[in-house]
C-alpha cells in the first residue's frame, strides 16, 4: 500500500516538475501590452496597433536588400530560411510555434539584430507592435 | 515497511533536488546571463569521428580526435550558421571577431556582454595553435574560407562544385562534409553534391 502510494506520489511530483518547464516567462499578449504602454508613452498621438500595417511592414524592403520575409518568408506560419546561410528558421507565428515571443532576452536580441539588418536602425514600439499584431492573426 | 519509508524519503530527496536544479530553466530557458551551468558548459563530443588539423592534441585515449563544444557557442553561433569548430581559426582571429559582432560579415550578430565573453573565451582557449594565416595578407584572418590552410585543403575542389547551388558558399561545410556538424571532416565522410 505504502509502496503504491509512494510510487504514485513520485510520479505526480515528476509530472508537475516536468510540466512546469512548459511555463513561459511571458506570453506574446504580455509583450503586446508592454509595447502598447511604451508606444503610448513615446507617441502622444498613438492610435493602437494595426495587423494590416504590420503585414505591409513585414513584407516590404526598407532601403536595404532584406525584408523580414527574406528569411521568415511571406508566410510566418512556415519554416523560414536564413537568406545568406540557408539555415532553417522555425516558424515565427506564435500559433504555430508556441515558443515565439515568450523569452524577453531573445526578443530583445533578435529585434535589435533584425531591425538593424533590415532597416539600419532599431524598430519603434509602433513597428514592433504592428508586426506582432499581424503575427498573432496568423492561424494555420 | 520501514525500508519502504526510507526508500521513499530517499527518492523524494532526489526528485526535490532535481526540481531545484531545473527551476532556473522554467523562467529563463535561454537565459543568456544564467551563470547556473556556465562553469561546466564546455564539454567534449564524439571522440570517434572528429578532426582534421591538429596532429597531436585534442585526442582521446584511443587516438581519435575530439570536438570541444560549449553550449552557448552551439546555441548562439549555430543559430544562423554551423557552429564552426574553434580549431579552425587562431585565438587572435576569434578575439577580433568576437569584438565586432554588431557587424558580423554584414549582419548584426550582437550578443549581451556576458555571453560574448563566455563564447570568446571558449573559442580562444580551443583555437588552433597554428597561425591560420590569411590568404589575402590581411591579418588576422576572419573568414575561415580565406585562410591559407582552408585554401590548400580545398585546392582539389573543382570550380563547378563551388558554383553548385547546393554548395552556395564555401562557408557551407555540410554541403560536402556530411558529418561537419559533429566535427568530422575526414575524407571518408565527404560526399560531393551532384
Amino acid at each position: 500500500m505504502l509502496r503504491t502510494l509512494s510510487i504514485s506520489g513520485l510520479m505526480l511530483i515528476t509530472f508537475v516538475g516536468l510540466s512546469m518547464r512548459q511555463v513561459y516567462a511571458q506570453t506574446p499578449s504580455d509583450l503586446l501590452a508592454s509595447l502598447q504602454i511604451e508606444a503610448t508613452k513615446n507617441m502622444p498621438n498613438f492610435q493602437g496597433f494595426s495587423a494590416d500595417r504590420g503585414e505591409t511592414f513585414f513584407k516590404m524592403k526598407h532601403g536595404n536588400d532584406w525584408s523580414c520575409s527574406s528569411c521568415h518568408t511571406d508566410n510566418p506560419a512556415v519554416t523560414g530560411k536564413h537568406a545568406k546561410t540557408d539555415k532553417p528558421i522555425k516558424p515565427l507565428a506564435p500559433f504555430v510555434n508556441a515558443e515565439r515571443f515568450t523569452n524577453p532576452k531573445k526578443i530583445k536580441k533578435w529585434f535589435k539584430r533584425n531591425c538593424n539588418d533590415v532597416l539600419d536602425r532599431l524598430c519603434t514600439p509602433q513597428e514592433k507592435g504592428d508586426v506582432l499584431a499581424y503575427l498573432l492573426t496568423i492561424r494555420k | 515497511m520501514l525500508k519502504d519509508i526510507r526508500n521513499y524519503q530517499w527518492l523524494l530527496a532526489v526528485v526535490a533536488l532535481t526540481m531545484i536544479i531545473s527551476v532556473p530553466a522554467v523562467y529563463a530557458d535561454d537565459d543568456d546571463d544564467d551563470d547556473f551551468q556556465s562553469s561546466s558548459r564546455n564539454s567534449v563530443m564524439s571522440s570517434s569521428q572528429v578532426g582534421d588539423d591538429t596532429k597531436s592534441r585534442d585526442r582521446s585515449k584511443n587516438g581519435s580526435r575530439v570536438l570541444v563544444t560549449n553550449e552557448k557557442w552551439k546555441d548562439e553561433c549555430g543559430a544562423c550558421h554551423m557552429a564552426y569548430p574553434a580549431r579552425f581559426l587562431s585565438a587572435e582571429s576569434w578575439r577580433v571577431m568576437m569584438t565586432g559582432l554588431d557587424n558580423h560579415f554584414g549582419s548584426d550578430a550582437s550578443l549581451d556582454a556576458a555571453t560574448a565573453t563566455e563564447i570568446s573565451d571558449f573559442l580562444q582557449q580551443n583555437a588552433s595553435r597554428k597561425k591560420r594565416k590569411s590568404a589575402n595578407g590581411i591579418e588576422p584572418a576572419l573568414r575561415i574560407s580565406e585562410t591559407r590552410w582552408f585554401k590548400s585543403e580545398h585546392d582539389e575542389v573543382a570550380a563547378r562544385v563551388w558554383k553548385s547551388p547546393k554548395v552556395k558558399s564555401p562557408s557551407n561545410c555540410a554541403a560536402c562534409h556530411t558529418k561537419a556538424e559533429s566535427g568530422s571532416f575526414r575524407e571518408r565522410d565527404i560526399k560531393m553534391p551532384k
